[in-house]
């Protein structure tokens, strides 16, 4: 179980928090324009990096606000957390 | 004293007698004992059978790596458990312990004959037959084979302990109370770190407390005497927490430790009083250090299984800290010089004592002491074989070759009634592993050390791989400091003098005269594999470690080969030829030492298993004979029988009240979400498929929520109570998810919009009131209220008091009736619940439950998501069109519904089903056809709620069918079991149609 | 030449001690050419290899497996077959694997123990009730033996649950599907591989796959820390590691890889004799031949290729456990470990191919995928060897999450199995 620095609280246990999966997927502005393929692209198609993958977390039993995570899905090592709308860091 | 303890030692009170029975006969041993350490002293050394030859076994060590003294304990009680270790259970009075795996009887067990026909019953041979005829595997071969299943016997009786849980943070936490984990504590508790020090034994002190040969000094005096001066002086330490009786279950990730602390295992049963039985504490900690030691390899050679064939230092520990012998004419076979303090110490005792080493000899100074006394030494010598059935007798040994590889010479008979055997020491990498660390191997002295520094831990002393005392308490030093970063150890100036061994030599499978496929020369005991075991596996093509270990389950028995692995791996790298550190080692898992599934799951257990959520109401509902359902966390009467009604008639009869007359339903348990801000319409514009920029203020609205996928989500009311607030309903089961996807979008994907959400389902308690008399109980209610149409028309919301109560009034119906939904803070639920009540006595307001509540809306052809809904549902499948609106641009899940199979004509469609007969109700769930006789039978679609309505007088489904939509009269068949019931497909309204009762 | 395992081969090697078996598989090098390869050597990949040379007479192939034969899930997961599912689809597929399973010990010549001892899904609520209840009518009409108990029949199938109405979810009954039950794991990737490399496939360990070459939309070959492998046809049966060779080939598939836990205590006499799953309070439980309570939990929320677990999913299935087994509290555990299953969006595997040519995916079988080993293997092979899909797999293509047509087991397949 993983300690996470919640960028609103500090370092919390991880069972306050829940995974939102892959992060930067962003939800098309105008998804009716968008052709089948391009819409189940953004729907169900997932990177699912073994490494650092940059992803979503919601610290559900605390503030409750999303955040965004870089962490090492091979270790579990989280290299670093970010706010939503923040720049990712260069890992 | 029996014949056995010749020995006083300070750590068992010999004045203290505790009595306990072993297979029925009592016995006596005293304070301080463990149920081995007292059975030895009364000459027993035969426990009990090994798992798959049923072979006699004793005692092996003295520790948590036992393989073969295991035991049933308190056998026939509730506080019965299998497999107890007799090595680590304390004694205490009363105490019951019975031999396992063995039938009728230890001494006579029926099971030996596989030891006969062991030759045909190899590693695997299991995968190699009981495959002809086929029709026997089930009635024959697979009940045999789970005859000889498992070890000891499962409880049959619900625990009566209590097990309990805590969580602890420290700076430092210490594993292990041995030497090196003894300094390293006094280190860190020195220098003002919270530490924790956790030791698995009942006092602290490692195979250091009872090594007293003069050859082992620290700071001039014997090392156990230091040793002993160093604990008294730690226990005056303030930061510093000793948890003795705790032992490390589990290193994870990010220092988050498992401790596993025994309160009251060791207590007579007339003492433990329903105290805590075990804590499981969960530790986090900035730093750990891990002294977890190292355990003694044993031998490998012919027959090395026999009662009395037992580990040096064990043999050791028994003299010098139980004050045990367990043997009055001992042998010492070794490889190395650690045993030659076991020697030293019997022959101290004036115990009869030989030595057989492997090597040529060694030049230490412990050798010499032994040397010195004139104990017989059999140098370049080994075991080859042992005689003894129930307990070894004597012992066969011979010369080796010049490189080891092979005897030479004569068989040697020496007689003994017991073997000490020693191969070295195997450092206890375990914690290390199991937090991520990795291993390298040690070439030298054949063993597998940490590698790989890691910030946040460290290991020390012999789990390290310091096997000699001078390193140990040099290196820990030194290590602790920089790992803590402290410039003073405390134990800078320290001298240590120690035997230093300076031969080594190491033989994994050692040498016969017989080849190996001959001998029994067991590697797990516990599980019977052999070294021919391994070679077998080998030839067959099972070349990696993992597999070797499936295939012969060598280490996969209660001990998690703790003393079977090493030996594993170095047969096979000798046996391919490889370097063994190249073959890794095989995973250690979680937990180190069993770990009783009570000690996990603490006091989460009975009614503490889950949250029970209750409305402000329940109590009345409770009083009222209520029966209850459990719709996710919450208790919702179900129904509320009365006078012996069963199910049915009260289901029938509160439903027939309800459109009658007046209905009053506990609503309280709907999520409710608060919504405000500058953008909420456009927000709800985005989370449901209806349009909401226009509702007016004091007006509600239903909404449907779906998933990204397109699939109907949830549903409810929202009520605009202002120009920038809204009230959302949800449904009971999904209030926390919809309030967690609704941040979801809001804070990621818009977070422009000025929205603010809160969770006030618990900040609210409703009465849901319907039926015709409805409005006249709320003008009871509300004297002052003008509930006319016009004034409080159907879809609307109000505000009013009861005396100072504010309440919020919404008309809004869920079962077609009138209806209206009184909201208050909760601490006013049952108030006003019962203000309800008493005003709508003369029109019989009857309360109803969720059925009801089901049973009504189903009459109205209203949905219920997640009953008639499954998650691949559209509105459109739905026939809900209406509601998904044309000219909003997006809302979730719109672009779902114009995929090429989402706007399929012939999807399920909900429609509505009577059957044939009035009276037969269909079962929900059934599945329905078009065609009976069709082969494979086709499926088109299922039925979702069922009930017999009382105020149609007939029996009514809800069904979703393929291509529903335009099926409306066509006759369909639902096939039960045991006959077909012909059904046609209806409107899914039912009953008013028009909608007059709503404004009755 | 193989030697035939049976009761007689043991007695007459018995009498030569052992010493002339010969090896199950064989440890060969890489060719420089196969006509298909396999990627991954797990009981799904090995099932493959097996049914192409045995059904489709492709014999120069080759499995390739970065570790040792059965090494993940294979060898990880709580080994219960059954083909109790909700929609045609999945019920064609998971009972032709189990038509498979039940003559399989005779076909492989190696005893895979499939021990039908029933498998019996709980109900705990009403919605529970009726969600199993729909299973158990399609069951019976798709011909897969379902039948539904009532509470009393639930604790006569199976004594040791706690049936009693007063805890916080009582058992409401449940299913039962008698064919079901459960197999020795590690054994059917060892009486697969010896199947297979009887018939010439190489059975590669040691050997990771790095790269997928490609011309235009065609594979060519792989890449291999055994060197460069020429292929036309590629399958990837790898489990968790599936998006990791599809990014290898530019491609992105629609799983998230996670672990699932599971833990087994130690062995005891005989006390379970079926298999018991609860989806409501989130555990499963069956006994292994060696006496071990085999024990199911669930995943953790997050993606991990770490082979490791966080210890709340312990906990709570442990939970779970006591509150229907109370009896089992002074049981201990004696090891947990996870293994990475990779989740499709509807819970339903992929057997597909995909828009490379000569590039297969069997993937998606997120926490169930032991049961349907062997008629994934025959299903794969079909679709590799024809290059179209058997009409069993036909709805589990990769399309299907572009068009909609999903195939949503997650009320068959909600709890972790």
């Amino acid at each position: 179980m993983f300690v996470i620095n919640c960028p609103y609280c500090g370092e919390r246990d991880q069972s306050e928090f829940s995974c939102g999966g892959e992060a930067h997927i962003v939800r098309p502005k105008q998804p009716t324009e968008l052709s089948d393929d391009e819409w189940a692209e953004y729907l169900f198609m997932r990177k699912n990096i073994k490494g650092v993958q940059f992803e979503r977390w919601n610290h559900a039993h605390g503030c409750r606000k999303w955040f965004n995570m870089v962490r090492d899905t091979s270790n579990d090592k989280i290299h670093a957390v970010y706010k939503m709308g923040e720049k990712p860091p260069v890992i | 004293m029996t014949k056995y303890r010749i020995n006083k030692t300070r750590f068992v009170d010999q004045t203290k007698t505790v009595s306990f029975t072993f297979d029925g006969k009592k016995y006596h041993g005293f304070e301080g004992d463990t149920l081995a350490s007292a059975l030895l002293s009364n000459g027993i050394h035969l426990i009990g059978r090994s798992f798959k030859y049923h072979r006699p076994r004793g005692i092996m060590s003295c520790g948590s790596e036992e393989p073969n003294a295991i035991c049933q304990i308190n056998d026939n009680t509730d506080l019965t458990e299998p497999n107890v270790r007799a090595t680590e259970i304390e004694l205490y009075e009363g105490l019951k312990a019975s031999s396992q795996n063995c039938w009728p009887s230890l001494n006579f067990d029926i099971g030996g004959i596989n030891n006969l026909i062991s030759p045909f019953i190899p590693a695997g041979f299991y995968y190699k037959t009981f495959m002809w005829p086929k029709s026997f595997w089930k009635k024959i071969y697979e009940p045999l084979i789970r005859l000889s299943a498992g070890l000891g016997k499962s409880p049959t009786q619900p625990d009566p302990d209590i097990y309990d849980h805590k969580h602890e943070h420290c700076h430092v936490l210490v594993i292990g109370g041995g030497i090196s984990g003894i300094i390293s504590a006094k280190i860190a508790a020195k220098n003002n770190l919270k530490t924790i020090l956790i030791e698995d034994k009942n006092i602290l002190g490692g195979s250091t407390i009872y090594q007293n040969n003069k050859n082992f000094i620290i700071d001039n005096q014997k090392s156990n005497e230091w040793l002993m001066n160093e604990i008294s002086e730690l226990e005056k330490l303030d930061n510093l927490i000793i948890k003795t009786r705790t032992s490390l279950a589990a290193f994870h990730s990010y220092n988050y430790l498992l401790a596993k602390e025994n309160i009251s295992d060791h207590l007579p049963l007339d003492k433990k009083n329903g105290s805590i039985r075990q804590r499981l504490w969960k530790i986090r900690a900035d730093k750990v250090i891990v002294a977890a030691g190292a355990i003694e390899r044993p031998l490998i050679f012919n027959n090395n299984d026999r009662p009395g064939i037992i580990l040096a230092n064990s043999v050791k520990k028994y003299l010098d800290f139980y004050g045990v012998s367990t043997g009055l004419n001992n042998i010492i076979f070794t490889n190395n010089d650690s045993a030659y303090e076991t020697a030293v110490s019997l022959f101290e005792k004036g115990i009869s004592v030989k030595i057989v080493d492997i090597r040529k000899k060694s030049s230490s100074n412990i050798v010499k002491n032994a040397e010195d006394q004139g104990i017989k030494i059999y140098w370049n010598s080994t075991v080859v074989n042992t005689f003894g059935y129930k307990k070894i007798k004597s012992i066969e040994i011979m010369n080796l070759s010049e490189d080891g590889s092979n005897v030479t010479g004569n068989k040697h008979k020496i007689q003994c009634d017991c073997l000490s055997i020693s191969g070295g020491w195997t450092p206890m990498v375990h914690m290390h592993t199991q937090s991520g660390g990795k291993l390298d191997f040690r070439e030298l002295d054949q063993v597998f050390v940490p590698t790989e520094k890691s910030e946040n831990h460290i290991n020390v002393g012999s789990c390290n791989g310091d096997l000699e005392l001078e390193e140990i308490v040099k290196n820990t030093n030194n290590k602790v400091k920089k790992f803590l970063n402290i410039n003073e150890g405390g134990f800078d100036k320290i001298s240590v003098l120690c035997s230093k061994e300076s031969e080594k030599k190491n033989i994994w499978l050692l040498p016969n005269t017989i080849s190996e496929s001959k001998t029994k020369s067991f590697i797990d005991f516990q599980n019977d594999s052999t070294a021919k075991d391994i070679k077998l596996a080998l030839r067959e093509g099972f070349k990696s470690i993992e597999h070797v270990k499936r295939y012969t389950t060598t280490g996969m028995a209660t001990d998690q080969g703790k003393l079977s692995n090493m030996h594993a791996l170095g047969i096979i790298a000798d046996t391919a030829g490889v370097k063994m550190g190249t073959l890794g080692t095989t995973t250690f898992r979680p937990p180190f030492t069993p770990l009783t599934f009570g000690a996990i799951v603490g006091r989460s257990v009975g009614k503490f298993f889950d949250i029970v959520r209750k409305t402000s109401i329940h109590e009345w509902h409770v009083q009222n004979n209520a029966k209850f359902e459990n719709v996710g966390q919450w208790k919702r009467p179900w129904y509320y029988p009365i006078n012996n009604e069963n199910f049915h008639e009260a289901v029938q009869r509160e439903s027939k009240a309800a459109r009658d007359s007046a209905g009053i339903l506990d609503a309280s348990t709907l999520g409710k979400i608060d919504i405000q801000g500058s953008d909420a319409s456009e927000f709800l514009n985005r989370v449901y498929t209806n349009a909401w920029s226009k509702l007016g203020i004091g007006k509600c609205r239903y909404g449907l929520m779906l998933n990204e996928d397109g699939m109907v989500y949830d549903d409810g009311v929202t009520t605009r109570l202002g120009e920038n607030h809204y009230l959302m309903t949800t449904t009971t089961g999904g209030a926390a998810n919809v309030l967690s996807k609704l941040e979801d979008y809001l804070q990621t994907e818009w977070p422009e919009l000025d929205v603010y959400l809160t969770s006030v389902t618990d900040h609210y308690s409703t009465a849901s009131i319907c039926g015709p008399n409805s409005k006249k109980i709320l003008k009871k209610l509300f004297p002052n209220k003008d509930f006319s149409d016009e004034a409080f028309p159907h879809m609307s919301y109000q505000d009013a008091m009861i005396d100072k109560i504010e309440c919020r009034i919404m008309r809004i119906s869920f079962t077609g009736e009138l209806s209206y939904e009184i909201n208050v803070e909760s601490k006013y639920g049952k108030s006003l619940w019962e203000n309800c009540i008493a005003a709508g006595v003369e029109y019989k307001i009857t309360p109803y439950g969720t059925e009801t509540m089901h049973l009504l809306r189903a009459e109205k052809g209203f949905i219920i998501v997640g009953q008639d809904t499954d998650g691949t549902m559209t509105p459109i499948d739905l026939q809900m069109d209406w509601i998904v609106s044309k000219k909003k641009y997006d809302f979730i899940g719109k672009r779902s519904l114009y995929r090429s199979d989402t706007m399929r004509e012939d999807r399920k469609q909900l429609v509505g089903l009577l059957t044939d007969d009035p009276n037969e109700i269909l079962e929900e769930g059934a599945q329905i056809v078009s065609e009976l006789d069709k082969k494979p039978v086709e499926m088109i679609g299922h039925v979702t709620s069922s009930y017999f309505s009382p105020n149609l007088n007939k029996s009514i489904a809800l069904a979703v069918v393929k291509g529903g939509k335009k099926m409306k009269g066509q006759k369909l068949f639902v096939p039960m079991e045991n006959k077909n019931i012909n059904v046609t497909v209806s409107d899914f309204i039912f009953l008013d149609k028009e909608n007059k009762r709503i404004n009755a | 030449m193989k030697n035939k395992y049976s009761i007689f081969s043991l007695i007459k090697n018995a009498f030569s001690q052992h010493e002339n078996w010969k090896q199950a598989w064989g440890n060969p090098e890489p060719k420089k050419e196969y006509e298909a390869v396999i990627v991954g050597g797990g009981g799904h990949g090995l099932a493959t290899a097996y049914y192409l040379a045995k059904k489709h007479n492709m014999k120069n192939i080759a499995v390739l497996e970065k570790g040792w034969i059965g090494g993940g899930n294979t060898g990880r997961n709580t080994t219960i077959i059954r083909s109790n599912y909700l929609w045609d689809a999945s019920a064609g597929l998971y009972d032709h694997a189990l038509k498979i399973w039940e003559n399989l010990s005779q076909e492989l010549n190696y005893n895979i123990m499939f021990s039908q001892r029933g498998v019996m899904n709980l109900a705990h609520n009403l919605q529970d009730v009726r969600d199993l209840k729909r299973r158990t009518h399609a069951n019976r009409l798709n011909d897969i033996d379902a039948v539904w108990l009532d509470t009393k029949q639930v604790k006569e199938f199976c004594p040791i649950i706690n049936i009693s109405q007063d805890i916080r979810y009582p058992v409401l009954g449940g299913t039962l599907q008698r064919r079901a039950g459960t197999a020795r794991h590690d054994a059917v990737a060892w009486g697969y591989a010896r199947g297979a490399d009887a018939m010439g496939v190489d059975i590669i360990q040691n050997c990771e796959v790095t790269g997928i070459k490609r011309n235009g939309d065609q594979v060519e070959g792989l890449d291999t820390t055994k060197g460069f492998i020429k292929t036309k046809k590629i399958g990837v049966v790898a489990a968790g590691h599936s998006s990791v060779i599809a990014n290898m080939a530019g491609l992105k598939l629609p799983l998230e890889s996670k672990p699932l836990q599971a833990l087994v205590s130690e062995p005891v006499k005989p006390i379970i004799d079926t298999v018991v799953m609860s989806n409501a309070v989130h555990a499963y439980v069956s006994q292994s031949d060696k006496g071990e309570l085999v024990i199911g939990a669930g995943t953790d929320a997050y993606i991990s290729y770490t082979q490791r677990g966080s210890h709340d999913v312990v906990e709570g299935t442990l939970k779970a456990i006591l509150e229907l087994y109370p009896i089992f509290s002074r049981m201990k555990m004696l090891r947990q470990w996870g293994g990475i299953v990779d989740i499709c969006p509807d819970a339903s595997p992929i057997i597909s191919k995909t828009n490379i040519k000569g590039l297969y995916f069997n993937c998606g079988w997120g926490t169930g995928g032991f049961k349907a080993t062997p008629g994934s293997g025959d299903l794969f092979a079909h679709t590799i060897a024809n290059d179209e899909p058997h009409k069993l797999n036909a709805a589990f293509n990769l399309n299907r999450f572009v068009s909609g047509d999903l195939v949503d087991e997650h009320g068959a397949a909600a709890v972790a199995h």
